[in-house]
């Protein structure tokens, strides 16, 4: 449905977007992934026609989004970072009025109309102003707007900002039923958000993609995939010497006994390379108490920092 | 074209709900009614002076008070129109960008050309709203004046303004579009219009080669043949020209955001 080909964008020296490449399938939800500044909002601007690629092409529906561009924008449906209405018009007329410039045919406004208004449950608010509105409630008007006209594709900049975490939990069931009939593109800086929502994940970075996969593949497959804590009461040196001869045992980091605890020790693991019954072997066979012992998969939170942080960041960490 | 008309709808309902369109018809009104009071006092003043004079002379009185006030009141207009044009225009594209709609209307499938002709005909609308009242006083000094004057006059001297009020309304929304602040717009605008006065002062004072360019290119020169009821084709298309000229620039101007950051 939407194929993006070593897309760049470049602002003067400044590159936002750096050769990015990806495609959506048709019904999919795929998730942008980012922090602030990534080039999240770059390569969304470029998807729905706003603004031209420096390079590369993307194409939504089989149409190129430079060359077609009236035939994409027919196609999609867009909530920008802040939601684009006009405070003076009430929900309603605010939303006939992008039905129209959408060019849903007369006969059919009204209905499209009430669905987007029902699925944003709005239905209550569609006589107020927008500018009475709360945060919450705009940013809802936001996402009907971009609904408004049943698109085949929706792309949706950042759309729980704003709203509190009932609405939030609203707003990803919304997009989630939205699946299957539409395509989506959901940007956010919200981690458990892509977990929750998105069938794939695209990881991007000062520009660049650093990951594509589904968000469990991610949190499974990734290097160093598994940590392995222990609960132990050792001595730290000879624990440390037991574990560095555990082949397939990685970095070790040792957090002292708090009062009335144990001493904890996380010890990062290969992929599919289980040594937790070499650990227990050995802590049993040193005569160390051993409290507690279990793998831990490393959350998309840890994934996203690993791919995010500067390399420098990262090294000076990991020595 | 529905796009076209969609944004001329939205616009419209823009105007009428906020209040800066009410103030500005408001302040036209009140001036306009004060200064056609006053002109048409002066001219009648004057005009008993010729009686005056002709009947102790003798001579028939070849005084034409009627288009004597239509004359003055048309030039009174265009000076409003010069201060009130850019008020009118200032938000089209400033507000829009500023608010991020712009983002909404360039994802949409309409085109810049229907953007930009759907504001400029909002804006002309508004316009001829603000103008109509005044045409209640000229008409009735037409039906009461002996011998009874040509409408052609009156309606030549409304078809003056509305081509100088669409010129500046295209010039003014051209400026709207340059920048996000609504403020620069409306100063910027406020600027160009100073530099039409100069233009036509200079075109007043000056002669030589130069005066005949200056004097073409003078907006209001060409606006003066309208009040005393003579449509010129080469003022039409000195109207037309100017007003295509700013929506042209202006549909580059909207486009070129696109390429911009932000």
């Amino acid at each position: 449905m939407i194929e993006v080909q070593d897309l760049t964008k470049s602002y003067g020296a400044v590159t936002a977007v750096d050769h990015v490449s990806f495609t959506v399938n048709k019904g999919e939800i795929l998730g942008f992934l980012g922090p602030n500044g990534a080039g999240k909002t770059t390569t969304m601007r470029i998807l729905t026609g706003y603004m031209p690629a420096t390079h590369g092409t993307a194409r939504v529906a089989g149409f190129d989004v430079f060359t077609d561009s009236m035939e994409v924008r027919r196609r999609i449906g867009y909530l920008p970072e802040n939601p684009p209405v006009y405070p003076d018009m009430t929900v309603e007329t605010y939303l006939d009025f992008v039905a129209r410039i959408k060019n849903v045919p007369a006969e059919r406004r009204p209905g499209r109309i009430d669905d987007a208004l029902r699925k944003t449950n709005l239905e209550d608010r569609r006589s107020e102003l927008i500018k009475r509105l709360s945060r919450g409630y705009k940013q809802r008007v936001g996402i009907a707007q971009a609904l408004v006209h049943d698109p085949e594709v929706i792309i949706l900049d950042e759309p729980t900002v704003g709203l509190d975490p009932k609405q939030i939990i609203e707003v990803r069931n919304l997009i989630k039923g939205l699946a299957g009939n539409h395509t989506i593109i959901l940007s956010t800086h919200i981690l458990p958000e892509v977990s929750m929502t998105c069938d794939r994940v695209v990881i991007i970075n000062k520009g660049k993609i650093a990951a594509v996969d589904t968000p469990q593949n991610l949190t499974s497959q990734l290097k160093g995939g598994q940590k392995i804590r222990i609960e132990t009461d050792a001595p730290e040196k000879p624990l440390r010497d037991m574990l560095a001869q555990i082949p397939g045992a990685g970095r070790v980091a040792i957090e002292p006994a708090r009062a009335g605890g144990h001493q904890a020790v996380t010890v990062e693991a290969a992929q599919g390379n289980d040594i937790r019954n070499q650990i227990a072997a050995k802590i049993v066979e040193h005569g160390w108490p051993l409290y507690e012992l279990h793998g831990v998969s490393l959350s998309l939170e840890d994934i996203f920092l690993e791919l995010t942080t500067d390399d420098a960041a990262h090294a000076q960490a990991s020595s | 074209m529905g796009g076209l008309y969609a944004i001329y709808r939205k616009e419209m309902g823009h105007y009428f709900v906020s209040p800066i369109a009410y103030i500005l018809i408001g302040i036209f009104l009140f001036l306009s009614a004060v200064f056609f009071n006053a002109i048409l006092t002066a001219v009648i003043n004057e005009s008993f002076q010729m009686e005056m004079r002709s009947m102790q002379f003798g001579a028939p009185s070849s005084f034409d008070a009627p288009s004597e006030v239509i004359r003055s009141f048309f030039g009174l207009l265009a000076t409003l129109i010069l201060f009130l044009a850019p008020l009118l225009t200032m938000g089209v594209y400033a507000e829009e960008r500023k608010r991020g709609t712009m983002e909404l209307l360039m994802t949409s499938p309409v085109s810049e050309l229907e953007i930009v002709l759907g504001k400029f005909f909002a804006s002309l609308s508004l316009f001829t709203v603000m103008l109509s009242p005044t045409a209640i006083y000229l008409i009735f000094m037409v039906l009461h004046s002996d011998p009874r004057m040509p409408w052609r006059i009156l309606l030549a001297g409304y078809a003056g303004v509305l081509l100088l009020g669409g010129s500046l309304l295209a010039l003014g929304s051209f400026v709207s579009s340059l920048t996000e602040n609504q403020l620069i717009a409306a100063v910027i605008a406020f600027a160009a219009t100073l530099f039409i006065w100069v233009i036509d002062i200079l075109a007043r004072k000056t002669d030589g080669g130069a005066t005949a360019v200056l004097q073409y290119l003078s907006v209001i020169r060409h606006y003066e043949d309208f009040t005393r009821g003579v449509i010129d084709t080469s003022s039409l298309i000195y109207y037309g020209s100017f007003i295509v000229l700013f929506v042209f620039l202006t549909v580059r101007s909207v486009d070129s955001m696109r390429w911009r950051r932000a």
